[in-house]
């Protein structure tokens, strides 16, 4: 029997005047820009017209573009679900050492912003100024540099390390849930470990690869920074650096905003097209073998190969996360770029120097903190009502209220930046181009569906019976909301807050077409400064950067295990 | 406290009747049960009371008062009807401790200081949770929650308790012993109780009146326990109220032709008319004897359930279940084996007219 919170609604009340409210919200930060981006891409001066569209595609630029997406997301792809997929298997399905550590080291990359890696691989890797380089050709001699970072390779290289860990989750949670029996049953038929693991462990994780493949895929498609420091000095572009570019260089003019429409429309049909294949791919490997329970999986013993892949393991680690994180903080403290570390070409001056003299790089930590606090609050309360009309309210249409929640989940960063540009710039009467208020809106649009996401997650658990049992026992609406529901919830209205607000923190792509003299984020800051040769200051502030995400990261789990605990 | 009258009401869900002209008087201070299969519209008829949901037609009143009334458009919200409710999943509040549970509805209605600590701890000691009062829900058992949300139900005394199936999730011996705390709590606080289940067990064990819904939301038969079980209105309720044996009579002349067999009905006749007859029984209605008057039977089934032997036998075409006493089948040599031979006896049966189907089928 159905249990419904409120009495079949006649006529026009609470519910839908929320309803309303929230599907007002969302056409106007979510849908009204996205559909001006088609709108400006496909109507010249009022007519349809396809034709420029074409024109648009077929110069050599923009299908440049397209095949570098093509090239670098493939390439990251395959070597992300590769490394991803091997990482996951060795800590869940051998008997590796200090495996669990292991577990939780391979999920760092995930905290770091994949551009201040490439930044830091810039530093050490770039073909003449690299240390790395630098070392091979000065002091050993050799006549070529070691490796040249700003190459395909390199930029495919940078983005694995940052982005394996989306096939590394799902995998290591596949193969954690699924049962050994299956395994076991085969080896009693007959079955070697090598068969067993191709024709039956292979298939049964398949549709966990795959769907974190895509995820890898996805990122990579929409990937501004990384590919921004280390392609375009020799001419290596994606399709967001190349919209980045028609925004910033050409002053805003039609023709450039217009090529910078069509390109995101391509972007989106290509995100649609991954995100379809996702669902496509997870519909059908819904296989019930993988059971929700975790199971204690037979491990395979490593014998020899026990100590020679846990330095690998370690060394992996170490060069990803280690040697890039102190890279940033060593450069970070020299006089100037390009000496050798010594004691005596470090300083503290520089950080001084961002944090307490330079307004550029104070301005930049204060909006980013501003924004993400801004962001992460309205958006974590909206997003509560929201999600309130959509799980527990019963009116008609909240399935398209869903949707348009969730769509920005799926739309690359920059064409929401773009969106917001075309609405917000005062062709509809508020113009708030330049200003700090511009970036806020495209936050909220970019960050609204994670929000969505926490609070509907967290809704659900508050059964209807909870709410009908206050209400049996004397308390209004408002009070069982205030008593029952809102404690409850509270939990996932903060996991809401962090999920925006660290992200945001360390946001790119999104405020680097937005920013204004004023309203660079620690982001555009770190970007602009590695751009104007200031390589010390740009290091200076990533690894300021780098404090506050881990400091936060850590606070997150302080407050979220502290809550489970109780 | 308060008696409810529920006048002519419907109710609609998807197009989809649930109720239909429903009507239905409590009175004041009575144990009422409603009996009925899972989805047969009881749980929506509870929900009309406690005001969660709005009827389409009729109207229903708490007192004398109206609290629903489809046609003026007027709803007493829940918070606004002075009931308790207890919630098939007990819907404990998981954030609150125990006390703050049973406190909620005392707060609410501005007790304070002493008074509300005295009146709480009186419930929670009233439900034998003496001692929990700090815990939180989950720290405790399924039958410790259920016995808070009882507490909190009945802190505020109100002059109504609903209960939706509140013993479901109970294992046996917690469930009789709820039913007698629940039956114990009527009596010394004479609250009116509607409990709703479709246990027949506990139905006719705590009702001073119970009524039998059937699955279209139909009340087929009001009564106490006792006039229910012994005089049901048809086959339906007699069907409801326990395991039922079914045997199809044919009236020729003056003979009524048992099954589809040569033997015929050999005790006083029935009460009724008609060609077509079907005589229901219970299983302890069932005499039996290895030799004799009776129909003859075979043994299909025999199970030893430790009190009673449970006997499948078929005569005259059917299958009818027996229950017998352990201690008499081996006082008088019962103990029967599959495929033995025997006579069976009714001690009381239920004539219903035209032929009723069989639980068991050959």
């Amino acid at each position: 029997m159905n249990t419904r919170t409120k009495p079949a609604p006649r006529g026009f009340g609470t519910p839908e005047l929320l309803f309303l409210l929230s599907v007002g919200v969302l056409v106007v930060v979510v849908a009204f820009p996205m559909l001006l981006i088609f709108f400006n891409a496909f109507w010249v001066n009022g007519h349809f017209n396809i034709v420029d569209v074409l024109a648009v595609l077929r110069r050599e630029e923009t299908y440049q573009a397209l095949l570098n997406s093509l090239i670098l997301s493939g390439g990251v792809t395959v070597t992300g679900t590769i490394v991803g997929t091997f990482f996951a298997w060795l800590v869940t399905r051998t008997d590796l050492p200090f495996k669990s550590t292991m577990k939780l080291l391979f999920l760092v990359p995930f905290m770091l912003p994949a551009f201040i890696g490439a930044l830091a691989w810039k530093m050490l890797l770039s073909p003449r100024a690299g240390y790395i380089n630098r070392l091979f050709m000065d002091v050993l001699g050799f006549d070529s540099p070691f490796f040249d970072i700003y190459s395909y390779a390199g930029i495919i290289l940078v983005e694995t390390m940052y982005l394996f860990p989306f096939v590394f989750i799902q995998v290591s949670g596949a193969l954690e849930r699924m049962d050994p029996t299956l395994e076991e049953s085969a080896r009693i038929s007959g079955a070697d470990l090598f068969t067993i693991t191709r024709k039956i462990t292979i298939p049964l994780v398949l549709p966990s690869i795959v769907s974190g493949a895509l995820l890898i895929m996805l990122y990579s498609m929409a990937h501004f920074g990384t590919v921004a420091v280390l392609g375009v000095e020799i001419g290596i572009y994606n399709i967001p650096v190349l919209i980045y570019e028609k925004i910033h260089q050409s002053a805003g003019s039609f023709d450039s905003i217009r090529t910078a429409t069509v390109l995101a429309t391509v972007l989106v049909i290509t995100a649609a097209l991954i995100l379809w294949a996702q669902n496509r791919v997870l519909a059908k490997g819904k296989y019930q073998i993988i059971a929700g329970k975790s199971f204690r999986p037979t491990e395979l013993k490593l014998r020899g190969l026990r100590i020679p892949l846990l330095i690998l393991c370690i060394a992996y680690i170490a060069l990803t996360i280690v040697l890039p994180t102190a890279t940033i903080f060593m450069v970070g403290g020299l006089k100037t770029y390009g000496l050798p570390f010594t004691l005596e070409n470090m300083t503290w001056g520089n950080y001084n120097h961002i944090l307490f003299e330079w307004d550029l790089t104070r301005d930049s930590i204060w909006n980013s903190i501003s924004l993400g606090i801004a962001a992460a609050l309205i958006t974590m309360f909206a997003g509560v009502v929201i999600s309130y009309v959509i799980v527990k309210m019963k009116v008609r249409g909240k399935g398209f209220l869903e949707f348009l929640g969730m769509l920005p989940f799926s739309v690359p960063g920059s064409v929401i930046a773009l969106g917001v540009i075309l609405a917000w710039s005062g062709k509809f009467g508020i113009n708030l181009y330049n200003t700090v208020w511009i970036i806020l809106v495209a936050y909220i649009a970019r960050y609204m569906a994670f929000s969505l996401k926490a609070n509907s997650a967290a809704l659900e658990q508050v059964h209807d019976s909870l709410v009908e049992a206050a209400r049996a026992a004397g308390a209004s609406m408002a009070q069982a909301l205030r008593d029952v529901v809102v404690p409850l919830v509270r939990p996932g209205m903060i996991a809401a807050f962090f999920l925006i607000f660290l992200p945001a923190l360390r946001e790119l792509t999104v405020s680097v077409l937005l920013y204004g003299p004023t309203t660079r984020t620690i982001g555009v800051a770190i970007y602009t400064l590695n751009e104007d040769g200031e390589t010390v200051y740009s290091a200076a502030l990533a690894g300021i950067a780098l404090i506050i995400i881990v400091v936060g990261e850590i606070l997150i789990k302080r407050l979220v295990t502290g809550k489970s605990g109780a | 406290m308060a008696s409810i009258e529920i006048r002519d009401v419907s109710k609609r869900y998807a197009g989809r009747a649930i109720l239909s002209g429903l009507s239905l008087a409590l009175e004041d201070g009575e144990c009422f049960t409603l009996l009925g299969p899972s989805g047969c519209g009881k749980t929506v008829l509870l929900r009309l009371i406690a005001g969660f949901e709005a009827p389409d037609s009729g109207s229903i009143l708490i007192g004398d008062k109206a609290v629903a009334d489809a046609a003026s458009g007027r709803m007493a919200p829940p918070d606004k009807r002075g009931l308790g409710m207890v919630f098939q999943d007990y819907a404990v509040w998981p954030h609150m401790t125990v006390f703050a549970n049973v406190a909620y509805p005392l707060r609410l209605a501005g007790v304070k200081g002493d008074e509300l600590r005295d009146r709480t701890m009186r419930c929670v000691e009233l439900v034998g949770l003496a001692g929990l009062d700090q815990r939180l829900p989950s720290q405790l058992s399924g039958g410790q929650q259920q016995r808070v949300a009882l507490a909190r139900a009945l802190v505020s005394e109100p002059g109504i308790l609903l209960l939706d199936e509140p013993l479901n999730n109970l294992d046996a011996n917690l469930r009789e012993e709820m039913r007698f705390e629940i039956k114990a709590l009527q009596q010394k606080t004479g609250v009116t109780i509607l409990y709703v289940t479709h246990d027949q067990e506990i139905a006719l064990g705590i009702a001073d009146r119970l009524a039998v819904m059937d699955e279209h939301g139909k009340l087929c038969q009001i009564g106490t326990p006792e006039e229910v079980y012994e005089h049901p209105a048809d086959d339906f309720v007699f069907r409801f109220l326990g395991i039922a044996n079914f045997l199809f009579f044919t009236r020729e002349g003056n003979v009524l032709r048992a099954g589809n067999s040569r033997e015929s009905w050999r005790g006083p006749p029935p009460d009724i008319d008609g060609k077509l007859l079907t005589a229901g029984f219970r299983p302890s209605d069932v005499l039996l004897a290895r030799e004799g008057e009776g129909f003859s039977g075979i043994i299909r089934r025999a199970s030893f359930l430790g009190a009673q032997f449970d006997y499948l036998i078929e005569i005259a075409g059917v299958l009818i279940r027996a229950a017998l006493p352990s201690h008499e089948c081996v006082a008088r040599g019962l103990l029967f084996a599959e495929g033995d031979a025997c006579r069976v006896e009714l001690a009381t049966v239920q004539w219903f007219a035209g032929h009723v189907a069989a639980a068991e089928k050959l």
